[in-house]
């Protein structure tokens, strides 16, 4: 279980989390919806620690996250990031396997491979595209070597920044079934961070409203249309009218 | 203006710039640290190793004969007007293994490293490429700076040597092809003249401005603002720091070897 007791973190002046509290059960999959630079990144890099908050708690399954053994800590997590964020410099494979050719999860070179091409089928791309470089790839194919990058060591626990941004319809719809069969096929928790409300449905067992640095509202994906709040409501129909002041 | 608000400003500007010292040293002191601490990664060092040692062969190469052979015409022209054409060997050698080696060396590999390696690291702040090796478990400082900085020592003083041989073949082809000086004359004069301290500061000259070029590179990568526009300044920024640090640093060593 992940769990954010009032969590703030400050750039300067701008106060981007001002006391988010929000809690994950294990094996679930929360989506966590709000405008652009409400601090819904800002939260999830919190949790892995590429950010420091300013004060506020941050508990994995009871621990402190900023305390004990980093590389143990990190080795449960795997992370899609928004724009994939894959080394240009290494082939695709390398990519995916990067975790097991180094570091503790160390394997031989020839199993490595093997499961980063397993996991690149997992996704739906074909073996030859495993000695290709990212740059070679498109959008979406870029996104499922993330995928498969962040599924490779097994995570226990899986963030996704921002899945479909960028992508067509149909291959957001295709990353989404991704992100749902796999999120159930590993038990993994999951933290997805999206404005995409289709994906929200698809991914999403419980959403929460981040705005302000605070978490407006949260509850089960099928409770989302019926419940009354009205950031909730103003976000999910994209109105322009409403209690979030829509810059023009 | 108010004399205050001058104070003031420049009360500023000195904390900022002692500020990016501490800055920069600390890095230095965390580079170091990554590169004798575990877990280390070979292939990432041989891969800088390659970038930074063999691929500046040719552009050293190339600076190092066209300033040895320019060297060797000005010592000439300028040696005639009191009789002192047969000095050339010696001056060629002093002067480039003393100083235009390494700095010249140094200035390149700041213009070709420095610059790389800052591009490259920016790029890969601003993609989330750093965020990324940090969620795979994987220190940024030792997986990119380390091998780098480590491969920018070694590499440097020995393309350095490079440059210093060249330099004075390209004197040497000069004084003997244009000049008329005897070739076996020319080489025994240049070994005579020449002694360890000349070497040994060349090198030790290469070594620091190797560590330096790297290490710039590094640090503004890693510092770099978002887009575009972050990468371009993070790699102007690092080249102007590495070659000004670079020609402050032969100031100063110069004078530790040769001030007695």
């Amino acid at each position: 279980m992940i769990r954010m007791e009032n969590v703030e973190k400050a750039f300067g002046s701008n106060r981007v989390l001002q006391g988010m509290s929000l809690e994950i059960p294990k094996g679930t999959s929360m989506v966590i919806i709000g405008g652009s630079g409400t601090g819904k990144s800002v939260a999830l890099k919190c949790i892995l620690g590429l950010i420091q908050p300013d004060s506020g708690k941050i508990l994995v399954d009871g621990k402190d996250a900023a305390s004990g053994d980093r590389d143990a800590f990190l080795a449960r997590f795997g992370m899609l990031f928004q724009g994939g964020a894959l080394f240009d410099s290494l082939p695709v494979w390398q990519n995916v396997a990067f975790r097991l050719l180094r570091g503790s999860l160390k394997r031989p070179i020839s199993e490595a491979r093997e499961i980063a091409i397993d996991k690149l089928r997992r996704v739906g791309l074909k073996p030859a595209v495993a000695d290709l470089f990212p740059a070679e790839l498109s959008g979406g194919m870029q996104k499922r070597v993330g995928l498969a990058r962040a599924i490779a060591a097994e995570p226990e626990i899986i963030f996704f920044d921002e899945p479909t941004t960028g992508l067509d319809p149909i291959m957001s719809g295709v990353i989404n079934d991704l992100i749902r069969e796999i999120v159930v096929e590993m038990g993994a928790t999951a933290m997805t961070i999206t404005h995409d409300m289709t994906s929200v449905r698809a991914i999403a067992d419980n959403v929460a409203m981040l705005h302000d640095g605070v978490i407006k509202w949260t509850g089960p994906v099928a409770r989302m249309d019926t419940s009354g709040d009205p950031y909730l409501d103003q976000f999910i129909h994209g109105r322009a009218e409403g209690p979030i002041e829509a810059v023009r | 203006m108010n004399p205050l608000t001058i104070l003031e400003r420049l009360g500023r500007a000195v904390l900022t710039a002692l500020a990016l010292i501490g800055r920069v040293a600390m890095f230095t002191a965390r580079a170091f640290s990554h590169i004798l601490r575990p877990p280390f990664y070979p292939r990432e060092f041989a891969q800088a190793l390659l970038s930074i040692g063999w691929l500046s062969l040719p552009v050293v190469g190339l600076t190092a004969i066209f300033t040895g052979g320019a060297l060797a015409l000005q010592i000439y022209s300028g040696g005639a007007r009191f009789n002192a054409e047969a000095v050339v060997p010696q001056i060629v050698a002093i002067g480039m293994v003393r100083e235009l080696g390494p700095v010249l060396v140094g200035l390149m590999i700041a213009a070709r490293v420095t610059s790389s390696i800052a591009a490259e690291i920016a790029t890969m702040k601003v993609t989330e490429q750093i965020d990324a090796l940090v969620t795979l478990s994987t220190h940024p400082m030792k997986y990119l700076v380390a091998p780098r900085v480590l491969a920018a020592l070694i590499t440097v003083p020995l393309l350095v040597a490079v440059g210093d041989i060249i330099g004075i073949g390209g004197g040497y082809a000069v004084a003997v092809k244009n000049l008329g000086f005897n070739a076996a004359a020319y080489l025994q004069n240049t070994v005579d003249f020449l002694e360890m301290r000349d070497v040994v500061s060349s090198l030790v000259k290469g070594a620091v401005f190797g560590v330096i070029a790297a290490t710039m590179g590094c640090f503004y990568g890693m510092q770099s603002g978002r887009g575009a526009q972050g990468v371009g300044g993070a790699t102007k920024d690092s080249v102007e720091a590495a070659a000004i640090l670079i020609l402050a640093a032969n100031f100063v060593l110069t004078g530790v070897f040769f001030s007695i």
